[in-house]
This record gives C-alpha cells, structure tokens and sequence, in this order.
C-alpha cells in the first residue's frame, strides 16, 4: 500500500514536471538519470565479439520505435585494456542511471597484468550485481527437441568459485578456493522466493553438490532450506547438480523456478539455453539492491562471426524489451516483445542459428517492419 | 630413465605372460546391494553362455570394523581386487551418517583409480530426443573439487578447496589420449574454466596441451564448460573424447547420460595405477530389488567394457551384437524401457542371440 501510494505521489510530481513522460517512470526514477528532455538515460557497454552489432541493432530499434531512452555509451574491455573505459567511470555511470544494457565481455585465460579477477567479476563485485536472472522460455516457431521450456533460473554470482582465491602451494599444486557464506546464500534464497512470488510461479528448486561438499554447498542448502520456511506457499525442492543436468536434457519442463551457486548456475543456465535455441535467443539480467544490469542469458562472445552480421539479436533486442519495462515503459517493451514474436512466428527471416539464412542487419529490420 | 623403462616394460610382460599361461582369468566380482546381486548374476549367465574365459571371484563388501574402530571394506576384498587388478561391481548403498565413509570413494582410493570413463553412445531401439550421440567423458577422479578439504573459517563462511596437480592433470590427460588412440577416436576436447579459475584449470589446461604434442594423430581442442554444456544439447556429435576435471567430469558424464537415455544404460569403468574397477552406475533401487524387475543393462555393459580392457576383444563383440540385437528389437526390454520382461526374461533374450 504504501508502495502504491508512493508510485502514485512520485507520480504527480512527476506529471506536473513533463505530463508526457511521468506516468511511465516509476521503477527507477529521479532527476539524476533523465535528460531534459525527459528522456531516461542508460548505460551502455557494447561488449567484445559480436556485441557491438547486436548492440547496433538494438539501437536501431529504439530509433525506429522512438523509444525515449538514451545511451550513454561505453568501451569496455578486458582483451583490449588500453582502448577500455575506466571501472571506476563505468560503475559511476551505472551508478547513477541505475540501469545498463551490456554485450558480453570476453575473459582470457591470461590477464595481461597478472590478475586472477575478470573485468567481469570487478564490475559485479563493484556494483554489488549478486544475483543474475536467465529466463529460459522456448520461443514460437523455434524449432527444438523440447517444447514448452519455461523456467528461471537464479544465479548467486558474487562468490563460490568465481572468487579469484588461488595459489600455487608448491609447483604443480594450486589451490583453488570457493567461499560460500550464510549471508550471501540467504540473499540468493530470499531473491528467488521473491522473485517466484512475483511472477506468480510454484517451486523453487535448489541445485547443489552438498553430499560431496558438505559443508560449502551445505550451507547455501541450509540457507535456501532456511528462508523456504518463510514462504509456505511456494514448494520447495533440492537437487544435486549432475542429476539436475540429466533431469533438464530428458525432462526439462519439470523445472520452475532454479536458485543456485555460482558455476552451477552457469552450467545450468547455458544448459538450458541449448534447450530452447542457443545463446542467441535468451536473455538474461543481473540485478543489485540498486540497479539492474541487462545482458544475454548465456554468456558467448562469439568471436568466430565477428564482423560477418550473421549473429541472432533475439536476446539482445529481448534484453533490451526487460529494461524497458524494468523503467516502466511497458507499452514500448510490449510493442518490440510483440515484433520480435512476429518476426519468428512468421520465420520468413531467420538467421544461422535458427537454421535460416538471414543477417544480422535483416532481422533488425524485419522486427523494425513489425513494430506497431 | 632406464628404472622408468624397465618399469614401464615388466607389467606389461607379466600380463601378457599371465594370459598365456592360464587362459583364465580371475575377476573380482562385488554384486552390491539392492538389484546389484540379481543383475550380477545376469551378467554371470550371459559370460557363461558366451564362454569367456573368466573365473568369478565374489567378495562382499559391506563394511566392516576394522582395528582402528572405522568402517571400511573388508581386508578380504582388497586383497582379490590386488591380486586380480581387475573388477565388476553391482551399486553400492552408501548409509547417511556421519563417520561413515562412501564405499565408493573408499575402493576408488584404495585402488588409486584416477580416471573414470563413461562412454554414452546412442542405442538403437532406444527412443530418445537425440540421435546419434557417441562422446566419451574421462573424469579426473581424485582430486579437483571433490578433494574433501572444507572448513568454516568463522561463523557462515565456509571455504572449499578445490585442488589441482600437474602430476594428476597430466597422468589423466595421458589416459584420455592414449585412450582416445587406442580406441580409434580421433578428437580429445579438453573441457575447462580457466578463464574463471586461471591459476587452477590454467594448470589442467596446459597439461593437456603439453600431452597434446606427444600425440599429434589424434586432434586437440580446448572448450569452455558452458560452451560445451549449450553444444552439447544443441549437436552433440560435435563431440568425440571429453577430458575435465573432477566436478565437471562429475557433472557432463550425468548429462551425456541423459542424453542417450539414463543412467540404466551407460556403462562406466575407473582406471588405476593398480587395476580397474567396472561399475554400473545406477542407484541400488531397493523399491524393485528381488522382484526379477531390474534393467541389467548398464552392468553387462560395464562388462564388455572389462573385457576390452583385458584384450578379450572377440567375446566382448560378442556379447555387445547380442544385447545390442535384443535392445533393437524391442521384444524383451525392462520396465524402465517401457517393456514388460522380467531381467530373467532378458538375459535369456540375450543368451539366445549369442549365436
């Protein structure tokens, strides 16, 4: 109630301000991240590999659509450390428009100064960005092994073995550390609770390797076992992760709502991808108590079409509808969600991925064409 | 070196010596718990019926109070399985309480056995969603994640340690090419995330890659663990032999599993420095144990595997056309497979194509 209430007062300042645009921001909403114009302002990174194309095309979208965002545009990356933008720069930026949409970033298996940390594991860790959205729902006119895919999975991903804890003992052993903590665990949990809440799903499944790991894993069990009591109404259910991959190639519609650690998390997230069309078709969000950072669901770069404008923009123009109604731009998110389950549904324009022969700059505008 | 190449050369001598001089050979056989003794004893019908030269030596291996106060397996088991270095075993139970020590992971230290192979291949007459899947996963087995070091630093923080050796990367890297050859394979994808973890699959990688150049006939290339994970469910015969780490291992075998139709059907066999282990790696299912229900399926597979391991490659033919023959037909499958045998009825089906 007091929710609403406050909506609603924000609201007639707002309208009072610019009547056009001040009934659809609410979400995120303060003078800081809107130009004069009104237009809400977002952080943009581009990404290595095919990012900057499907990037292109997203823009190209919003220009067609006349969607009042605007970018604030990026360089930034780890394989090209002297061309990149500052952290620091980037995570303000982020910081204060509280919202980004961002390309994959390439991680080599060498950074060029010796660190264990990716520039993706800074800017996490930087923005506080714990919990990592993929919502893996098959697509129309898609055409997979599986139908009906339809579920979340939530990805703790600021500790566990992401945490860039090593060293080399004595030559020939290296130690590799995964932390796990009741606090961070707890956060994950009552994320994904809520989040089931929210969108009105039935269970919540954790995945984990607690027979093996008993006390890591244990313990974000017991923390996920913990905050399930809270929610009466929302089933809870564990699964080791190895039977969980072999549950979600033979029977993946059993699955809802999935909280996990961070690798399996990654697993379990391209896993499902493969399902329903590949890494070009899934979106995904990392969200922090603040802000929200929206990029694909299955982390690819894939640095074998760059340059060749064959990659599917699906998930990236996908990402881009969730932003839009994460800022409460619903009928613009819905007009682009709509074009782009046209342009499938149809499957006159369809690239490689999909099995078709269209390009990159093809499907943009045929989802351009769409848009009404 | 000389001391490494007499070393490498007498074990080799001494079997070949051993398989000329009996024609016989001992194996230990551990059926297990739950369904393990009724499908051991399918497995035993069927190598009877086929005549391959091997002579059953059965241990139990429930565990025991050794002097020490701790359960363990009974010192009758290791001694066969040291004298045979070679074994079948049914599932295990491993009872949850503390104190009590995973008979599996037990036999797997007490035999050093650092690699385990799954072969998943499709099986014909077995519906699944994917076709055509023949990709081996060899699992580093001994270390890496599971290598059982935790601890709560304070209150709500645990630390695990995931170990990685140069010595156990490379020796597991070394079977999976040799394997790869033997087998007539012809690519090993290494399957890693040292882009996450640098330093440690850094390490597993560049052994892997060090090996590489020791066999330039069989191709190597390295994959990330997601990227293989979306390739795999999206065109699975992009993939031959898969090299990882233990969890990773632990986790792809699992899946490649899934895709061919379950963990009823894949065999597995663990490799050691001091023999092998062939193992079905099914759960015991007690619910239909003693009922004649049980898919033996996995089990018999498992030994086929034995027997090419133990150079009985004629027999092993054998027995694999005849199951594979049952399997096609469909007339006599399991509950499992959507038939309505018993395993008896089965194993019979199988015995009667041998010919």
């Amino acid at each position: 109630m007091s929710l609403l209430s406050r909506n609603i007062f924000r609201a007639l300042v707002q309208g009072s301000q610019h009547v056009s645009k001040g009934v659809h921001t609410t979400a995120v909403n303060n003078d800081k991240n809107q130009t004069k114009e009104g237009r809400i302002k977002c952080t943009l990174i581009p990404g290595d590999g095919v990012g900057p194309e499907l990037v292109y095309s997203v823009q190209e979208v919003f220009k067609a659509a006349n969607i009042p965002v605007q970018f604030e545009s990026f360089f930034f990356s780890e394989v090209n450390p002297t061309l990149s933008a500052p952290l620091e720069d980037v995570v303000n930026s982020i910081t204060r428009n509280k919202i980004c949409i961002k390309g994959i970033l390439a991680t080599p298996d060498f950074s060029h100064t010796g660190e264990l940390q990716t520039l993706n594991m800074k800017l996490r860790n930087a923005l506080d960005l714990y919990a990592n959205v993929v919502h893996v729902k098959s697509l129309p006119n898609v055409k997979c092994r599986h139908n009906d895919v339809d579920c979340i999975i939530i990805r703790e991903q600021t500790e566990g073995e992401y945490s860039a804890l090593e060293h080399e003992s004595v030559p020939g052993v290296v130690e590799c550390l995964k932390i796990i903590t009741a606090a961070k665990s707890e956060r994950i949990a009552k994320f994904a609770f809520d989040y089931a809440v929210k969108m009105g799903r039935k269970k919540v499944t954790a995945v984990h390797k607690a027979n093996i790991m008993k006390l890591g894993d244990g313990l974000f069990l017991r923390s996920c076992e913990e905050i399930a009591k809270l929610y009466p109404r929302i089933q809870f259910e564990k699964m080791i992760v190895d039977n969980c991959t072999m549950q979600m190639v033979s029977n993946p519609n059993q699955f809802d709502v999935m909280v996990t650690p961070n690798l399996y998390g990654n697993i379990v997230d391209n896993l499902a991808s493969g399902l329903v069309g590949g890494a070009g078709v899934v979106a995904g969000a990392s969200y922090s108590a603040e802000c929200a950072v929206f990029e694909q669901g299955a982390r690819h770069i894939f640095s074998g079409a760059v340059g060749k404008n064959i990659a599917n923009p699906t998930a990236m123009l996908l990402c881009s509808a969730n932003l839009l109604a994460h800022v409460n731009l619903h009928s613009y998110s819905k007009m682009i969600k709509n074009a782009i389950n046209k342009v499938l549904k149809d499957g006159k324009v369809r690239t490689k991925d999909l099995g078709g022969q269209s390009t990159t700059l093809d499907f943009t505008h045929a989802v351009i064409h769409s848009l009404v | 070196m000389a001391a490494r190449l007499i070393r490498k050369i007498v074990p080799a001598a001494k079997t070949g010596a051993s398989q000329y001089s009996t024609g016989v050979r001992k194996v230990t056989l551990i059926p297990g718990h739950g369904i393990g003794p009724e499908i051991t004893v399918a497995v035993q019908k069927i190598f009877e019926a086929a005549k391959v030269p091997i002579e059953w030596d059965e241990v139990d291996v429930t565990a025991v109070r050794g002097p020490d106060g701790k359960f363990g397996i009974p010192q009758k088991a290791i001694d066969s399985v040291n004298a045979n270095k070679i074994g079948l075993k049914g599932p295990l139970m491993t009872p949850v309480g503390k104190g009590y020590r995973s008979l599996n992971l037990a036999l797997r230290k007490e035999f050093d056995l650092y690699a385990n192979v799954r072969p998943c291949k499709s099986l014909d007459g077995i519906k699944t969603l994917y076709d055509n899947v023949d990709v081996v996963t060899i699992r580093e087995n001994t270390e890496g994640e599971y290598s059982g070091i935790e601890h709560e630093i304070v209150d709500g923080v645990v630390q695990s340690i995931k170990l990685i050796t140069e010595e156990a990367s490379k020796r597991v890297a070394e079977f999976a090419f040799q394997f790869a050859r033997d087998n007539k394979r012809k690519k090993v994808t290494a399957v890693h995330k040292a882009n996450i973890m640098r330093m440690s699959d850094g390490l597993f990688l560049r052994c892997c890659r060090d090996l590489a150049t020791k066999y330039p006939d069989i191709k190597f290339e390295e994959r990330y663990l997601d990227t293989v994970c979306l390739n795999m469910v999206q065109d699975p015969s992009k993939f031959d032999v898969l090299v990882m780490p233990n969890l990773y291992g632990d986790i792809m075998s699992d899946m490649c599993s899934g895709l061919v139709g379950g963990l009823g059907l894949t065999p597995s066999g663990n490799i050691g420095k001091n023999g092998a282990l062939f193992e079905s790696v099914h759960g015991t299912a007690p619910d239909i144990a003693g009922k004649d229900m049980a898919n033996p399926t996995a089990l018999l597979l498992s030994s086929i595997m034995m027997l090419r391991h133990m150079q009985l490659n004629e027999h092993a033919d054998r027995v694999q056309n005849a199951c594979y023959e049952v399997l096609r037909e469909g007339k006599a499958l399991t509950g499992d497979l959507g038939g309505t045998a018993k395993c008896s009825e089965y194993t019979n089906a199988i015995i009667s194509k041998l010919n």
